[in-house]
């Protein structure tokens, strides 16, 4: 027996040994607070993203249509806060200006934002747009506490501000422990956390719209399930009541 | 009347076929008059199960194939369009991806329950045989389907292993060179596995389910207690110890069938990922033949293997650490020398060789999902030092371990508490009865036994 518990415990030991993938960039995330099933905060969240990302960054996995319908959209506010230019409401959500542009004015091309949250994750993607100081060493004046010597702007300073490093002596290495706003946005932090909510909710929507179908569904096929195995059962123990 | 004159066309219809093709004769022979050992328990719901998930993949992979473009310029695409514009899309690809891990799960039960009961002894090493090149098959499947998404982990996935091939002195890279048909993994690999895993591997697979069962109803399925059913046979010459496997089998498995769909509709509907373990996160990026992910890691059902391989410094040796990894459990028949088959009358050198094994396999298979490190290094050798101990060393313990009395009839299908030995099972026990004892749970049983009761009866026979 106590050669077994020995054992269990260093199995658990050994669990906690080592830290997961997500863990071992040594940068914890903040949580972002979303719902996929909120059309509101969907549709603000993808008026968010036709004003200050859809210039660079596209969403080539999904319809403008579909948007329309899932975020509970008619077609004139989706013509009025998605669409521009002459595109077509079944079109997929693209950008107007074209991949070698972009690589000559940022280094890299702007990545494709369709399934962001389902590679990066919600709270990834949240705590990198909050992410962004002032460095004057990088070509855009910032840098991302996450993502260091990325290539992207901050879209979002204005709304806002614009935060400074703290900075702190670990060891011999100065380190950034925290970021402090020197220059408020139009927002206050707590707006500005709310309308990141909405951008990301929106971006895990797309990530995979069928979530609005799959989650709703789920009850009845279990529901369905369960009363099948129970009759099952009940079949099972009706057969085998001769079997000794 | 009408009752009885349909009953009778139905017979003279059975007649008119049985006369050009033996259909009755088979359903005797393979359902109605196959007789099973009476005490089959949890552990043998694995095979039906597996049969089951194959259907599953079959099935939902016709539909897949029909919108997948195998292309390396269309792939990834064509795979969100299954996900968004395809009606039910998203469906028939949760099952599909839910059911390839859940595959290896049942396979992995399976193969334990037979190293358990000693399923694998003779006279069923034929059995034995043909499930395990059913489990490579399978994990070549698993394998080649895994390409076929075209993201990151699937693309650097594959080029990790084909590369091993590479290691193979003299012959190694050109083999490398003719499995990717490319320099590296490029549209013509996409388009060869596509078809080996749509139409190769699956026929394959079916041709061995076919000889693992014809090999199962030649010698007949083993049980908990490892003996063997015929030696006792009543005046009609049937094993007393034995019950047709229909009905008895079919409706046990429907129900086990049941429980399983349960937690499969659970994955499938609320949690399709398995926080990155079934569905892993970097395979969201397209795949991107500029840029390494900075962490490559096989699906969770390969990690054992992975490991062993990581464990060796030489490539070379890594590669032949694997394959000895699978190869070695093909001789686990003739490893074995005991006279016992069940674990049940085994001593307790094989218990405990058994457990360190199985702790040993979970271990390597955590191990192959982690980054790798100095100390997992030391973990993943001594993993699989214990990994190959155990069938090192097996050939003496099954020749020097003592074993109890093995029963003339059948047992229990699970042990009860009281008659186990060990101070362990005594301490379970008293926390069973403890909470047997609790107010919540004498509350909750006889709620829902009231409520399976009040349920209308079904499946009686008329009297």
């Amino acid at each position: 027996m106590k050669a077994l518990i020995g054992i269990f415990l260093l199995l658990g030991a050994f669990l906690g040994a080592f830290p997961g993938v997500t863990a071992a960039s040594g940068k914890s995330l903040e949580s972002a607070d979303i719902d996929v099933f909120d059309q509101a905060s969907l549709r603000r969240g993808a008026a968010l993203f036709a004003d200050y990302c859809m210039g660079c960054h596209s969403l080539r996995q999904i319809r403008f249509s579909r948007i329309a319908k899932d975020a509970g959209m008619s077609a004139d506010e989706l013509q009025k806060t998605l669409m521009y230019g002459d595109k077509k409401p079944q079109d997929y959500v693209t950008t107007a200006y074209n991949k070698a542009d972009a690589e000559a004015m940022f280094g890299v091309a702007p990545p494709d934002l369709s399934l962001v949250v389902r590679s990066r994750g919600a709270d990834w993607v949240f705590t990198y747009l909050k992410g962004f100081y002032v460095d004057p060493k990088r070509p855009w004046g910032v840098n991302n506490l996450l993502v260091q010597n990325v290539a992207m702007p901050n879209p979002l300073w204005y709304l806002q501000g614009v935060q400074e490093p703290e900075k702190q002596a670990i060891g011999d290495q100065e380190e950034i422990v925290s970021l402090r706003l020197i220059e408020s946005g139009s927002l206050s932090p707590e707006q500005f956390n709310a309308k990141l909510n909405d951008l990301v909710s929106f971006l895990a929507y797309v990530s995979e719209p069928a979530q609005q179908e799959r989650l709703p569904l789920g009850k009845y096929v279990l529901l369905f399930l369960i009363v099948m195995t129970v009759i099952l059962y009940k079949l099972k123990k009706e057969y085998w009541k001769d079997v000794h | 009347m009408v009752c009885q004159k349909t009953s009778e066309k139905a017979k003279q219809l059975l007649n008119w076929v049985d006369e050009r093709l033996p259909l009755s004769n088979f359903i005797n022979e393979h359902l109605t008059h196959y007789y099973a050992p009476k005490n089959f328990n949890f552990l043998y719901f694995f095979g039906s199960l597996a049969l089951l998930v194959l259907v599953n993949q079959i099935v939902s992979g016709i539909f897949l194939a029909m919108h997948y473009k195998p292309s390396a310029e269309l792939a990834f695409d064509s795979v969100e369009y299954i996900m968004r514009d395809v009606q039910w899309g998203w469906l028939l690809r949760y099952l599909h991806s839910t059911g390839a891990s859940m595959f290896f799960i049942v396979i992995y039960l399976h193969m334990f329950r037979a190293l358990f009961y000693g399923s694998f002894k003779k006279p069923r090493e034929l059995i034995w045989l043909f499930g395990m090149v059913i489990f490579v098959m399978l994990m070549a499947e698993a394998f080649m389907g895994y390409l076929l998404p075209w993201g990151q982990m699937s693309y650097w996935g594959a080029q990790v292993i084909i590369s091993l091939f590479g290691a193979i002195p003299v012959v190694g890279e050109d083999l490398a060179l003719w499995i990717r048909g490319d320099f590296v993994i490029a549209d013509a690999t996409l388009n060869r596995f596509f078809a080996l895993h749509v139409v190769a591997i699956p026929l394959a697979i079916l041709l061995l389910v076919v000889l693992h069962l014809a090999a199962l109803h030649t010698v007949g399925s083993n049980n908990p207690d490892g003996i063997d059913i015929k030696k006792h046979k009543n005046p009609e010459g049937l094993p007393v110890d034995g019950i047709p496997f229909h009905p008895y089998y079919t409706v046990k498995d429907l129900y086990g069938m049941g429980i399983f769909m349960i937690v499969f509709a659970f994955i499938v509907f609320y949690l399709p990922e398995v926080g990155g373990y079934f569905l892993e996160h970097p395979n969201f990026d397209p795949a991107d033949p500029m840029r390494t992910p900075e962490h490559i890691q096989p699906v969770w059902y390969f990690t054992p293997f992975y490991t062993i391989l990581r464990a060796i410094p030489s490539k070379l040796g890594g590669v032949l650490a694997m394959g000895a990894a699978i190869a070695v459990l093909f001789a686990l028949p003739w490893l074995d020398r005991s006279a016992v088959r069940s674990v049940r009358y085994r001593g307790p050198m094989f218990k405990w060789a058994l457990f360190v094994f199985v702790l040993a396999f979970i271990g390597l298979a955590i191990l192959g999902t982690k980054p790798v490190s100095p100390i997992a290094t030391v973990f993943a050798r001594i993993f699989s030092a214990l990994y190959f101990g155990f069938f090192l060393l097996l050939p003496v313990i099954s020749c020097v371990d003592t074993t109890k009395q093995v029963p003339d009839r059948l047992t229990e299908a699970t042990i009860p508490l009281a008659k186990r030995e060990g101070v362990h099972w005594r301490l379970f026990e008293r926390a069973i009865l403890a909470v047997q004892a609790s107010p919540c749970y004498v509350r909750s049983k006889a709620y829902c036994c009231k409520f399976i009761a009040s349920l209308p009866i079904i499946g009686c026979k008329p009297k």
